[in-house]
């Protein structure tokens, strides 16, 4: 029995590996010092581990901030034996840039590090309201990567529209929290040295955004990231870079008013939400990745804000 | 009716720590067994009762925390023959036990929607109950939304600001035709399993319980709602104005606290 045991957990072992395994575990150096691993266009599975956001981490000459920390408590173990890697200095902050499970699943990980959490303001009540839910539903659909994950709320919070600088060590980092976009707890991360923007799910490159928070929220704090001067922007989800970032706010920007006009129109005419979610945006569908899976969502979350304008 | 209801809430608390333990993806062991001597003892349901009823649902909950879902009769409501309540049943969420609509026999052709949370995979359930006592299901399977949406709100301090705020959102009405029209309430409809971290507390449940929607002061139906009715309950609904006059809806919830809208046809 026991050896039979043994063998299952190798057999596990030797599965995930052939997926996502931690020595390959890839990380790109976006600007000097700031370090991101690419999350894959999918659902969150077993097989993935929930490595389906960008996260990754910034050096300065004190300490390390990791800016979200993964889909899982597995990948936050292979984010931080890559950071190890890379530097002997402490990891003295952990930044989630908001509530979804492929953002700070991994937090758990860093425990060890004691370090500072930092979210949105909304974020511990945005954690309280759905981590039971959460917990459940990946469970189920992590399997063996979920286990050790715990729901860890910020220990330091930012306020919307009062940004905070911290500091690593001759590098400062400008927290900005926003009013409700993608959801009601979004936090974006400027590095000031190299002018490079971390930002959360308030952008979604090739993969299709997802509504959680407010289409005209959204839309407006779209606007202030597009007159922002950056050399670099490391977005929530697709490939980061110094000047495709423009391009896909635009998309980004192109479909939510698409859908906001078509949906408008819907709900001016006395129509449901099930004649809105077959026929809203379908020109859009060829732009982008998951559509099938997360469009329909969009547009009845967009639905039931726009009914009470 | 709201003391049945009230009732109904208990045996869904009761059966609140059974279904949550049983609580993954999908249930291995259906629950409506159970939630049938629960919510209707020994009486005899006739099931597969699609040549009274249609039932539509989306195959996927698109949002957890948003999935339409229709009832409507296809033999005509009449003075001898009709309707008197639907019951709404989701198998598998925390309350399955999800509403009832008290119907008048005046309604014509029934066609009603409303929204609701749904948790994971479920069966959702309407129940017809005529005037003669005898019961009439039709079920739908609605898959879970697998993403990140969760049944919880998207923005509490939006819905709480507008608390109360209540619509009547219909086409111009002819006297003498079916006229569609939707009754909204902007209600949190917290579900009592909302955890508020700064209390440490749960925070209490607080939902619009009853809503009743009337024509010239004659009751078109009464719907008595619980926490599996979604964020903001909707309620839309086809009736046909035989005269001008005035449509009204009022709510009332859990804490008692009542609001109303009218329209003039
Ligand atoms: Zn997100």
């Amino acid at each position: 029995m026991k050896t039979l045991s043994k063998f299952a957990g190798l057999f596990v072992s030797i599965f995930l590996t052939s997926c996502y395994a931690d020595e390959n575990y890839s990380l790109s150096e976006v600007s000097p010092g700031i370090f991101y691993h690419q999350g894959i266009h999918e659902d969150p599975t077993e097989a993935n581990i929930g490595a389906i956001a960008n996260v990754g981490f910034i050096i300065g000459e004190r300490c390390v901030a990791v800016i979200d920390s993964g889909g899982s408590y597995l990948e936050g173990t292979y984010l931080r034996r890559a950071i190890k890697k890379q530097t002997d200095l402490p990891i003295c902050y952990v930044i989630n840039s908001h509530v979804h499970p492929d953002h700070l699943f991994g937090n758990a990980a860093f425990k060890v590090d004691s370090p500072q959490f930092i979210g949105h303001e909304k974020l511990p009540a945005a954690i309280a309201a759905r981590q039971d839910y959460f917990a459940k539903t990946f469970k189920v659909l992590l399997g063996q990567a979920y286990t050790g994950t715990e729901f860890i709320s910020p220990t330091l919070t930012v306020s919307i529209d009062k940004p905070i600088t911290i500091d690593l060590g001759n590098r400062l980092l400008t927290l900005t929290a926003y009013s409700t976009s993608h959801t009601d707890n979004d936090l974006t991360v400027l590095d000031n040295t190299t002018k490079t923007l971390w930002t959360g799910d308030l952008l979604f490159m090739s993969r299709i955004p997802a509504l959680d928070g407010s289409i005209n929220g959204w839309l407006i704090t779209m606007q202030k990231l597009q007159s922002m001067d950056l050399n670099f922007v490391i977005p929530g989800h697709g490939k980061a870079g110094s000047k495709e970032w423009q391009q896909g706010l635009l998309a980004q920007i192109k479909y939510f008013t698409v859908l906001r006009n078509e949906v408008r129109e819907i709900i001016n005419n006395m129509g449901t939400i099930e004649e809105a979610t077959q026929t809203v945006g379908l020109q859009e569908s060829s732009k982008w990745e998951l559509f099938e899976q997360y469009h329909r969502r969009n547009i009845t979350a967009s639905f039931v804000e726009l009914e009470w304008e | 009716m709201s003391s049945r209801i009230f009732n109904l809430f208990i045996i869904s608390l009761a059966l609140m720590s059974f279904g949550l333990t049983t609580y993954a993806a999908t249930p291995k062991e259906p629950l409506w067994p159970t939630l049938k001597v629960a919510y209707f003892g020994d009486k005899v349901i006739r099931e597969d009762a699609s040549d009274l009823l249609v039932i539509e649902a989306p195959k996927r909950a698109e949002d957890a925390a948003i999935v339409p879902i229709t009832v409507k009769s296809l033999v005509p409501q009449s003075a001898e023959k009709y309707i008197k309540n639907i019951h709404i049943v989701v198998d598998n969420n925390p309350e399955p036990y999800s509403a009832n609509f008290h119907l008048s026999p005046e309604l014509g052709l029934i066609d009603i929607s409303t929204r609701m949370r749904v948790d994971q995979y479920t069966f959702v359930r309407a129940i017809a109950e005529m005037n003669d006592g005898s019961l009439h299901m039709v079920s739908r399977f609605v898959k879970a939304s697998g993403g990140c949406s969760a049944p919880a709100g998207k923005d509490a301090a939006a819905a709480l600001a507008r608390l109360g705020k209540m619509q009547i959102r219909m086409r111009t009405p002819t006297v003498g035709e079916p006229v569609q029209a939707q009754v909204i309430i902007s209600h949190p409809n917290y579900n009592g399993l909302q955890f508020d971290q700064a209390s440490r507390r749960y925070i209490t449940a607080h939902y619009v319980k009853n809503i009743n929607i009337s024509y010239n002061d004659k009751p078109l139906m009464s719907v008595d709602t619980g926490i599996s009715v979604s964020e903001d309950p909707s309620i839309r609904f086809t009736f046909t104005p035989t005269e001008k006059g005035t449509l009204k809806a009022e709510a009332t919830d859990s804490e008692n606290q009542a609001f109303s809208e009218h329209k003039d046809i």
